[in-house]
C-alpha cells in the first residue's frame, strides 16, 4: 500500500511523485486534496492532488522540501512505501462553462493550477493561464499548462524569464489591456493570492482562492485550518479547500501560517543534522 | 446489620511526579487490593448495577469470581458483554452509571466496579489470556462499520462474532476515535487502546483507514457492496465562541490541542514531527471534562501556570468530580463566572489577552442549571496561549454528503430507538446520534444497532 512507483525532480527543491493509491484515484476530482505521512513518526501533511489514473491506481503529487515533512517524503525512493495517505479530501472545484476564466498558479502551487485549468479548459472555457515562479529554474509545469490554457503568461520575480515581476502584476496588465474575464480562480503563496484578490476585488471580478493554512485532521475536527472568510470562521478541509478570494482575512492567514516557525527551524535544523541535504536536491 | 468497610483507594502517583510526564496516574489494584474490595459487594440477587451498564455486563459475577481469585473467568465474563474493558474500566464515569445504582452506594460508598473492571482486563492482559471463539458460522452477510470510536467497536464486535463479514472504514491513521486522539494518556494509555483494538483482529474485522467516508467512497458506494452500514461518526466538530480575535495564533480547540498531543505525539516533538505551541500562562475556557484534560496536558507540557474559566461556579461544572480534584492537585487554578467577550493579540498575530465578561447566576436554564447572566463590567485577563473546550457538534461529513440521512437541528443523524437512521439499511449510534455523550453510551448505542441489524438482515429477513 502507499507505494511510491515514480519520484522525478522537477526543480531544486520541487519533486514530483506517483503514488499507488486505488482508492484516492478512483474518486478524484480537480480541486482535491491528501493527507500524507511519509513515515510512523511523521506529521499529517497537506498536499494537492495534482493528476491521478483511476486504472492504474496512482496519484500524483508536486511539493516543494521546505521543512522535514517534505524533506522526508523527497527521501522516499521508487519502491517505498509512505506510512499513510488519506483522501482525497475537500471540496472539488466547481467547474462550469463560466467564459473566460484566468487560471493563476504561483511557485510549487502551479502544479496545483494544472488540473483546474484543464478541467476548465475541458468544458470550453477560454482559459487564460499566469504562472509565475522566483526565477526561471524554479518555474515548472510551463508545457503542461500551455497544453490546457489558450493562453500563457510568464512571471518571474527577477525578470530571468517571461515578465518581471509578479502574478497579480500580469493579472493588472491583463486587466489594463481591457480583459474582462468571468472568473479568476488562484493558488500559491498567501502573500500571492492576497496581492491577486486586492486586484480583483478592485476590478469587482468574482475571483476564488484555493487555501494552504496548516492542517492537522482533514476531517473537520479540529480547526487547525480555520479561516476568516466574509467574517465567519470556515474550516479549509472539509468547507474548502476554496473560498472567495475577496472575502478572505489574508492577513491572518498569513500570520497563522508562521505560527510554527520557531519549533520548524529547530527540527529542520537537527533533521539536516542527521541527514544532509540529500543528495539529489541539488538538480 | 454488618458495618460495611470503607473503599479501597485506587492508588495514584504523587501529584509533583505525575505533573512531569504522560503516563498514567491511576495505578489500578493488585490483587490483593482487588480481592479486598471485591469482598465488599453483598451480591444482590436483583442487581442492580447491570441496570446501570449500558452493554450490560454481568458485574456482581465476575466480582465474585475475584473474590475467588479466578481472575481468567472472571475477565471472560466481563468480555463477554464488553469488548473494551481495559478502556471501560478507566474511562467510565461509573459514579452516574453502575455505581449509582450499588446497594451499597445507599448505605456508604458503592463498590469500586470501574477500578476491578481495570483490575481483570489487566490482569488478563499481563498473563496473556485470549478469549477462544467459537468456530465463526459465516451468516453469508457483509456490514460496513464507518467511524472506529467506541459505538463501531461494538458493532464490529457483536456483528463479527455473530458471523458477519465486518468492515471498518476510519479516516484517521489509527483506529479508536476518541480514545485515541482525545482522551489523555495520563489517563488512557494509547498502547492499552492498540491491544483492546487487536481484538477487533482476532475476531476477523477488516479495518480499512484513511477512507473520508463521503469524499473517498459514499455511503451509496457502501450500499452498493454491503448489506447494511452502521454511522458512528461521533460528534468531534469543535464550536466557537463567535467573539472577535478567535483566529489569533495560539488558540487552540480542544480537539486540536489534544490531538496533536495524543495523536501525533507532540509532546514527543522534535523526535515527532508535530510541533505544539507551549505556552506559559495558559487560559482554558470551559467547565467539562475536555477542559480538564486540556488544563491538565498544558500543565505537563511545561506551563507556569494554567487557569480554567468556567462562565458559572464550581456547583454547576460538568466535569467529574474526580477529574476536576485531580487537575485541582496538580496545580490548575479556576476562576468562575467569567465569559470571553474577545481576544487581544500582539503584532505577531499571538494571543496576549482576553476580554472578559463578569456573570452572575440568575434562573435555572433549559439544562436546570442557572444561567449565567453578564453583569456588565469587563475584565482583561493575560494569556499566551488559550484553549477552546466549549464544545462540539456532529461530524458534518456524512449528513452533508448524504441528504437521505436525517438530521435534527443540531445536526444529530436522526434514529428510531434500535438504531436504524431514516435511510433503509443504514443504522447509526455514538455521539452523532445523541450529540456529546460518554465511551459506555456510544457502546450501548453500537450494541442496540448491532442487534437491529441482526434482526432486520437475518433474523427477520426484512432487507
Ligand atoms: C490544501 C493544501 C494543499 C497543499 N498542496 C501543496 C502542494 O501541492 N505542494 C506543496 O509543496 N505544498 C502544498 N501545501 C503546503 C504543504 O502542506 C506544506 O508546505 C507542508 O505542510 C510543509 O511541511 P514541512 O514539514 O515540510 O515544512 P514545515 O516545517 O511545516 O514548514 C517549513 C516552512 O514552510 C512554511 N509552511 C508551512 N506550512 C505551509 C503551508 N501550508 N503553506 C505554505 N508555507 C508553509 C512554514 O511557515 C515554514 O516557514 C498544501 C497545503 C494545503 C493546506
Ligand atoms: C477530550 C475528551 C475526553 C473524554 N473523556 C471521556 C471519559 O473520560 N469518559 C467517557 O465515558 N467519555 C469521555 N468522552 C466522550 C467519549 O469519548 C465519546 O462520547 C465517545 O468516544 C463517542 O464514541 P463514538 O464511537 O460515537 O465516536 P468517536 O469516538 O468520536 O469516534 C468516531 C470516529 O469516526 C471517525 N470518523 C468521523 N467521520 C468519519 C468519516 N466521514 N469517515 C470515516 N471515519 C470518520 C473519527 O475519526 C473517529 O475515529 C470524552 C470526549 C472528549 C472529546
Amino acid at each position: 500500500m502507499y507505494e511510491v512507483l515514480r519520484k522525478k525532480i522537477l526543480a531544486p527543491r520541487i519533486k514530483e511523485m506517483d503514488v499507488y493509491v486505488p482508492q484516492i484515484a478512483k474518486s478524484a476530482k480537480p480541486g482535491q486534496f491528501v493527507i500524507v505521512i511519509p513515515d510512523e513518526k511523521g506529521e499529517r501533511t497537506p498536499l494537492t492532488l495534482v493528476d491521478w489514473n483511476r486504472d492504474e491506481g496512482w496519484v500524483r503529487l508536486v511539493f516543494l522540501e521546505v521543512g522535514v515533512s517534505t524533506m522526508k517524503l523527497g527521501m522516499k525512493e521508487p519502491g517505498s512505501t509512505l506510512y499513510y495517505v488519506a483522501g482525497p479530501l475537500g471540496n472539488p472545484t466547481h467547474v462550469e462553462k463560466f467564459g473566460t476564466v484566468v487560471v493563476i498558479g504561483g511557485g510549487v502551487a502551479i502544479a496545483a493550477a494544472y488540473p483546474i485549468a484543464r478541467a476548465f479548459k475541458e468544458v470550453s472555457n477560454h482559459v487564460i493561464s499566469v504562472i509565475g515562479a522566483r526565477s526561471a529554474n524554479l518555474l515548472i509545469y510551463e508545457e503542461l499548462m500551455r497544453s490546457v490554457s489558450d493562453e500563457l503568461h510568464i512571471t518571474t520575480d527577477d525578470g530571468s524569464k517571461g515578465m518581471k515581476g509578479f502574478t497579480s502584476d500580469a493579472l493588472v496588465a491583463l486587466l489594463n489591456k481591457g480583459l474582462k474575464p468571468n472568473l479568476v480562480w488562484m493558488v500559491g503563496p498567501a502573500p500571492m493570492m492576497k496581492a491577486c484578490s486586492e486586484v480583483t476585488k478592485k476590478y469587482r471580478i468574482k475571483a476564488i482562492a484555493s487555501l494552504n493554512p496548516i492542517m492537522v485532521c482533514g476531517m473537520g475536527m479540529c480547526g487547525a485550518c480555520r479561516v476568516k472568510v466574509g467574517g465567519k470562521i470556515r474550516f479549509t478541509c472539509y468547507e474548502g479547500p476554496e473560498f472567495d478570494a475577496n472575502e478572505v482575512d489574508w492577513d491572518e492567514l498569513i500570520f497563522r501560517l508562521k505560527m510554527y516557525q520557531k519549533e520548524e527551524l529547530e527540527a529542520l535544523k537537527l533533521f539536516l543534522s542527521k541527514y544532509g541535504l540529500g543528495g539529489d536536491t541539488h538538480a | 446489620m454488618p458495618k460495611i468497610k470503607p473503599r479501597v483507594p485506587l492508588p495514584k502517583r504523587p501529584p509533583e511526579e505525575r505533573i512531569k510526564d504522560f503516563n498514567e496516574v491511576a495505578l489500578g489494584y493488585d490483587e490483593k487490593l482487588a480481592i479486598e474490595e471485591a469482598s465488599r459487594c453483598l451480591q444482590c440477587p436483583n442487581k442492580p448495577c447491570v441496570k446501570g451498564c449500558p452493554v450490560g455486563v454481568d458485574i456482581p459475577r465476575f466480582i465474585k469470581l475475584i473474590r475467588e481469585r479466578r481472575f481468567e473467568e472472571a475477565y471472560k465474563v466481563i468480555k463477554d458483554k464488553c469488548p473494551i474493558p481495559a478502556i471501560t474500566g478507566r474511562v467510565c464515569p461509573q459514579e452516574r452509571q453502575c455505581e449509582k445504582y450499588c446497594t451499597l452506594a445507599k448505605l456508604g460508598q458503592p463498590i469500586a466496579i470501574g477500578a476491578l473492571e481495570r483490575f481483570v482486563a489487566d490482569w488478563a492482559r499481563e498473563h496473556g489470556i485470549a478469549v477462544e471463539h467459537a468456530p465463526k458460522t459465516s451468516v453469508g452477510k457483509k456490514v460496513a462499520v464507518v467511524g472506529s470510536g467506541p459505538a463501531g467497536i461494538v458493532v464490529a464486535a457483536d456483528l463479527a462474532r455473530l458471523g458477519y463479514e465486518v468492515t471498518m472504514f476510519e479516516a484517521l491513521h489509527v483506529p479508536g476515535g476518541v480514545l485515541v486522539y482525545g482522551i489523555p494518556e495520563y489517563r488512557l494509555p494509547k498502547k492499552i487502546v492498540y491491544d483492546e483494538i487487536n481484538y477487533l483482529r482476532e475476531l476477523g474485522v477488516n479495518i480499512e483507514i484513511g477512507v473520508s467516508v463521503g469524499r473517498t467512497i459514499t455511503v451509496y458506494d457502501l450500499l452498493d457492496e454491503y448489506d447494511a452500514v452502521f454511522v458512528g461518526t461521533g460528534a468531534g466538530h469543535p464550536r466557537f465562541l463567535n467573539v472577535p480575535g478567535e483566529n489569533l495564533n495560539y488558540i487552540y480547540t480542544a480537539n486540536e490541542f489534544l490531538t496533536r498531543i495524543n495523536l501525533m505525539r507532540a509532546y514527543l516533538f522534535p523526535e515527532y514531527d508535530t510541533p505544539i505551541h507551549r505556552g506559559k500562562r495558559v487560559a482554558v475556557i470551559g467547565g467539562g471534562n475536555t477542559a480538564m484534560d486540556a488544563a491538565r496536558s498544558a500543565l505537563r507540557l511545561g506551563a507556569e501556570e494554567v487557569h480554567v474559566l468556567y462562565r458559572r461556579t464550581r456547583a454547576e461544572m460538568p466535569a467529574r468530580k474526580e477529574e476536576i480534584e485531580n487537575a485541582e492537585e496538580e496545580g490548575v487554578k479556576f476562576v468562575f463566572l467569567v465569559q470571553p467577550k474577545g481576544f487581544i493579540g500582539n503584532d505577531l498575530g499571538n494571543v496576549s489577552e482576553i476580554m472578559l465578561k463578569k456573570m452572575r447566576l440568575g434562573e435555572p436554564d433549559a439544562s436546570g442549571r442557572p444561567r449565567p447572566i453578564p453583569t456588565g463590567e469587563t475584565i482583561t485577563f493575560q494569556a499566551d496561549m488559550v484553549i477552546n473546550a466549549i464544545g462540539f457538534y456532529p461530524n458534518p461529513l456524512i449528513p452533508q454528503t448524504t441528504p437521505e440521512i436525517k438530521t435534527d437541528k443540531k445536526g444529530r443523524i436522526i434514529v428510531d430507538s434500535e438504531g436504524r437512521t431514516s435511510m433503509p439499511r443504514v443504522y447509526a449510534g455514538g455521539d452523532i446520534v445523541i450529540g456529546e455523550g460518554t465511551v459506555i453510551e456510544a457502546m450501548g448505542w453500537g450494541r442496540k444497532a448491532a442487534l437491529a441489524i441482526h434482526k432486520d438482515l437475518t433474523i427477520n429477513k426484512k432487507i
